[in-house]
């Protein structure tokens, strides 16, 4: 019986009956005390269980459940797409890279054969230029040595002239007529030697 | 302090009853004890096992909850 | 935030313990009554059909049911809101535990466990609420829930296995000498099952708010000292809280064991 609590203190103890058996008397209960072992109640709890689990489960397989997995599928879905697209994006990514690096490459070799070829053209030019120049020297070089012969050859003409009058001259004034062709050979083969 | 000696029996046996709860709350100690020496032991094995731990947890409790009803049933409905 | 309400909280319970002081202290305390079945309108016998209080919690926990999983999903939102959320990690918490524990073929009993469990949550919480009434405190209530995985699991071991079903009972893996001594046990065994599992979660429940009620009588008589008991509640409160989940969580894992069993019943 639940007309007590473990109670030592005996000045309580009485209030403590009297409380209980208010209590036994509001619950009318057949066994006093636990509300749990109370079997009059049984059928009613059981039937009204009953209804709500039959509610919930109606409620969770027709409505909630099926809505809940058509989210997380669609979310599954969509992150998946979004996966794909990514991997697609990063594929993308990848080949433009790929690309890039092959149009470096490639602008780099163009490079590299324009530099070739404008060198080769430059060295080209120069040789040419150079070969120019050179056959303009040596053009010079000839005529100014030509020139030079000239100049020479003009030189021992007049020196031949020079000599012959002066030998002429000097003749003359020596009381003797020299003849003119005797005087030519003789100067001529001094000049000469 | 008068009363009748069947209901000191009640009480006595409920206090006796409520003892399974103290080997029960032994008991989940001991489970979650070893589970957790397990768990420092291999980390990566304990994330796969708490379900176990708990059903363990769980059926080591169920007996000191029955004392528990058993000291409940002395006390109110005897 | 957190801070000013622990100073209010303080200040109500210092205010209560001055002024409340009851009318004559002494030990009154009923840990039971709060167990109590009454009619919602009137006193009369409570017939098999009679509203109860049992029927206004229930149809709240249904209630607070339909607001999560079906009104809090309702946009079916891929970015979801808090709500949906919530319902979300439930279901998937739910599904994941039939999925791992019963097994992949386990999943068309899904809805069925998944009501289980929220039916149970919801009882839980809704019970750890001051003056509020735990449904699920009651044995009436979990014998039946386990009465319910107890016949089901049976029924499908049978239909699924024929008398292959019985090898539950046959360990196949001890020696010879011991399998009908093991035979008998795990008969034995099984059939505590529906007990146990209903006892459990009813006692636990219970046990957690009669020890509530039971602090509020020593608070009641304590007069100036009403705040060590009233600590003591709040202690004892949040193992309710913990108490609440991990039972409905342990309630829910030990049907997906047994329904592993009806479904794979080899040793």
């Amino acid at each position: 019986m639940a007309n007590d609590t473990h109670s030592a203190d005996t000045e309580t103890a009485h209030g403590a009956v009297d409380a209980a058996h208010g209590a036994a008397g509001h619950a009318e209960a057949a066994s006093a005390g636990m509300p749990q072992l109370e079997f009059a109640t049984f059928p009613n709890q059981i039937f009204w269980l009953m209804v709500t689990l039959v509610v919930i489960y109606l409620v969770l397989s027709r409505v909630a459940l099926p809505r809940i997995a058509a989210v997380l599928a669609e979310r599954q879905g969509t992150i998946a797409n979004d996966l794909a697209q990514a991997e697609e994006l990063k594929q993308k990514a990848v080949a433009a890279e790929e690309a890039y690096n092959q149009a470096l490459a490639d602008a780099r070799t163009e490079a590299h054969r324009i530099v070739a070829e404008t060198k080769a053209e430059i060295q080209a030019d120069l040789d040419a230029e150079i070969a120019k120049a050179d056959a303009e020297i040596a053009a010079k070089a000839a005529e100014s040595e030509k020139a030079i012969a000239e100049i020479r050859a003009s030189a021992v003409e007049s020196v031949h002239e020079v000599a012959k009058s002066t030998a002429a001259e000097i003749v003359g004034s020596l009381g003797m007529s020299g003849d003119a062709k005797a005087i030519e050979a003789a100067v001529a083969e001094r000049v000469k030697g | 302090m008068e009363g009748n000696i069947a209901e000191m029996g009640q009480f006595i046996g409920a206090g006796l009853a409520a003892i399974g709860s103290g080997a029960a709350a032994i008991g989940v100690g001991h489970v979650a004890g070893n589970f957790l020496a397990g768990a420092l032991r291999n980390p990566s094995a304990a994330a796969a096992q708490t379900a176990t731990l708990f059903i363990g947890i769980a059926f080591a409790e169920a007996l000191g909850i029955f004392s528990f009803l058993v000291a409940l049933l002395l006390m109110f409905a005897v | 935030m957190g801070k000013i309400a622990l100073i209010l909280a303080l200040v109500i319970v210092a205010a209560a313990t001055l002024f409340l002081q009851p009318e004559h202290a002494g030990l009154a305390i009923h840990p039971m009554d709060q167990f109590e079945i009454s009619p919602l309108f009137g006193h009369g016998d409570i017939s098999w059909y009679t509203p109860t209080n049992v029927t206004a919690w229930m149809a709240i926990a249904v209630l607070c049911i339909i607001l999560l999983l079906v009104v809090g999903t309702r946009r079916r939102a891929i970015i979801p809101t808090r709500t949906q959320s919530i319902a979300e990690s439930a279901y998937g918490f739910v599904y994941k535990m039939v999925e791992d524990v019963a097994g992949k073929d386990a999943v068309g009993f899904f809805p069925y466990i998944m009501t289980l469990f929220m039916f149970i949550v919801f009882a839980n919480f809704l019970g750890l609420l001051p003056f509020s009434f735990t449904t699920t405190s009651h044995i009436a209530v979990t014998a039946i829930l386990a009465m319910l995985v107890f016949l089901t699991v049976t029924i499908v071991g049978f239909v699924k296995n024929g008398t292959a079903f019985l090898g539950l009972f046959w360990v196949s893996s001890a020696p010879l000498a011991l399998r009908p001594v093991l035979a008998i046990i795990e008969l034995i065994s099984y059939f505590v099952r529906p007990v146990s599992h209903s006892i459990r979660l009813a006692g636990n429940v219970m046990a957690g708010h009669a020890v509530i009620k039971v602090f509020a009588g020593f608070a009641g008589a304590l007069g100036m000292f009403a705040f060590l008991p009233i600590f003591a509640i709040t202690a004892v409160y949040a193992l309710e809280v913990l108490v609440a989940f991990i039972q409905a969580y342990v309630f829910t894992i030990l049907t997906c064991v047994y329904l592993k069993d009806a479904l794979h019943p080899s040793h």
